[in-house]
């Protein structure tokens, strides 16, 4: 039984020890939450351009990331899914230079694969007899919803409103909710599984995801800025998003 | 209670202080550090936002009604694993205790797949009577109850367990029927230790987050109870964040002061 633990034990450690007791520099990137696959991506690529960096990316809500950073967590690049939120982080003074354009994302309404329910627009989220999520007002994706709902003057009835615009796809993509939401760039990263439905005007209300190097970043940070911004642009656009504007 | 003392008051080995004390620090310092970073002054208003009242009212409601459901489904269970002689029992006495050990988010991802659209219960029950539980308050109360049981029946099945059957059975032998034994000597029996676990479900009940958000999602005044609105304002607006989660405190300790001497009672019986 001992022999066993302990041989349970040395394995663990010895995997352990496979991914982080190598000599890798580490560069620490908080992510907004839609940008998990792109980003997913451009860290591998970067990886190989640079195999002595180790990139670690956090995804979760732009305003999440934002309150985190606000209390002295440490990241060495932020990106943000609206400008509005970067500006906030600058103001507190967490940002190395300007933080820079390098996308921009538009809305649309991710549902059932098939669209069972034959939804056509913005008009069906005020259906009572659908279930339907989006994200909550504070976050970029959520701000976005409501401007572009206001624009269409629909009164929705959401019945969640999520932290972060990944939960509301998982929502659609278990079949809890008939429609989301989300960004267009969701829906291309899952189209196996959902349909998207096109929002027309959707493009009138673009957020612009800027990227920024923050305080005490080391050089590696700009690299990865600018890998982001000019190399980056390929993957960007394959992902659905925009140019920046 | 009637255990002889081992050892004389005061000859607590010197080597348990340090850990001890470091032990009582990692309890109290964190809401020490809570109560230092509060925002005293605009306290009243930022408790008395709408959707802090909004979460406030709901948190309150559905852990009251969690914990009612808690006791009447929880008592027979607890009585039903301390008495019975069924084979298995045992077997049953820990699927019970699995939500107490249970990461709270995977009891949700659990609920949703069962009682969610796409579960065998849920589909079932959309079907037949056109109910959907998700994102519901009542799915925010079955996330609680699936949450709390545990406690109250782990205090219940202890205490039966403690108090033995004897006196139940000299009210048999004196012709009781056993739904009388039940009323008149296993439930008076039992009170203190009900007491307890109907404090700690409660407590667990308003803290619950995970199953919650997982199975409810999170839509103020609907399914946002306070930990949920903790979660969202933390993100926005700390200052908020900071003073919910002391109103949870105060709770809390509220809970610990009402029900301390009995529930200590409750596990020691």
């Amino acid at each position: 039984m001992y022999k066993v633990t302990a041989a349970v034990l040395v394995a663990l450690l010895a995997l352990s020890g496979c991914t982080t007791a190598s000599s890798k520099e580490t560069l620490t990137v908080f992510a907004a939450s839609s940008l998990t696959e792109v980003f997913g991506t451009l860290e591998q690529r970067f990886e190989r351009a640079h195999p002595e960096v180790d990139v670690q990316i956090s995804y979760d809500g732009s305003s999440t990331l934002a309150e985190q950073l606000a209390q002295g967590a440490s990241a060495d690049v932020f990106a943000s899914a609206d400008a509005k939120i970067m500006s906030e982080v600058a103001r507190k003074g967490l940002v190395e230079g300007a933080p820079k354009p390098f996308a921009t994302n538009a809305l649309t309404i991710a549902v059932q694969q098939g669209n069972p329910l034959g939804i056509t627009g913005l008009s069906d989220l005020a259906r009572e007899e659908l279930t339907t999520v989006a994200c909550q007002p504070q976050v970029p994706c959520g701000n976005a919803a409501r401007e572009l709902l206001a624009r269409h003057g629909v009164t929705p009835s959401f019945d969640s409103e999520e932290s972060e615009v990944k939960s509301v796809m998982s929502k659609v993509l278990i079949g809890e909710a008939d429609a989301g939401l989300v960004y267009v760039t969701d829906v291309l990263a899952d189209s196996d599984n959902v349909d998207g439905v096109t929002i027309p005007g959707a493009k009138q209300v673009r957020n612009t995801y800027p990227i920024a190097t923050l305080d005490d970043a080391g050089p590696l940070a700009d690299d990865f800025q600018r890998y982001v911004i000019e190399q980056g642009q390929g993957a960007l656009r394959s992902a659905g998003f925009g140019p920046p504007r | 209670m009637t255990a002889k003392r081992l050892a004389p008051a005061g000859r607590v080995p010197r080597v348990l202080w340090l850990p001890a004390a470091l032990a009582l620090a990692l309890v109290t310092l964190p809401v020490v550090g809570l109560l230092l970073r509060t925002d005293y002054a605009r306290l009243p208003s930022l408790l008395t936002s709408a959707a802090s009242l909004h979460a406030l009212r709901l948190s309150l409601s559905t852990a009251a009604l969690s914990t009612v459901l808690c006791v009447l489904l929880g008592v027979p269970l607890a009585v039903v694993l301390a008495r019975s002689a069924l084979r298995g029992v045992r077997v049953l006495r820990a699927v019970v205790l699995l939500p107490l050990v249970l990461p709270p988010v995977v009891g949700g991802f659990a609920l949703l797949y069962t009682l969610g659209r796409t579960g065998f219960v849920g589909y079932l029950l959309d079907v037949t009577t056109g109910i959907q539980v998700p994102f519901t308050t009542g799915a925010v109360v079955i996330a609680q109850t699936f949450v709390a049981m545990p406690f109250l029946v782990v205090s219940v099945e202890g205490a039966l367990r403690a108090t033995g059957e004897d006196y139940e059975r000299v009210a048999a032998t004196l012709g009781a029927r056993p739904s009388t034994v039940f009323s008149r000597v296993t439930c008076p029996l039992l009170l203190p230790a009900l007491g307890s676990g109907v404090v700690l479900s409660f407590a667990r009940a308003l803290g619950e987050f995970g199953a919650t958000i997982t199975f409810a999602g999170s839509l103020e005044g609907v399914t946002r109870t306070l930990p949920l609105e903790v979660y969202n304002q933390a993100s926005v607006n700390i200052d908020s964040a900071v003073a919910l989660s002391l109103l949870l405190i105060v709770i809390a300790i509220l809970v610990i002061v009402v029900a301390r001497p009995r529930s200590i009672e409750g596990v020691r019986a």
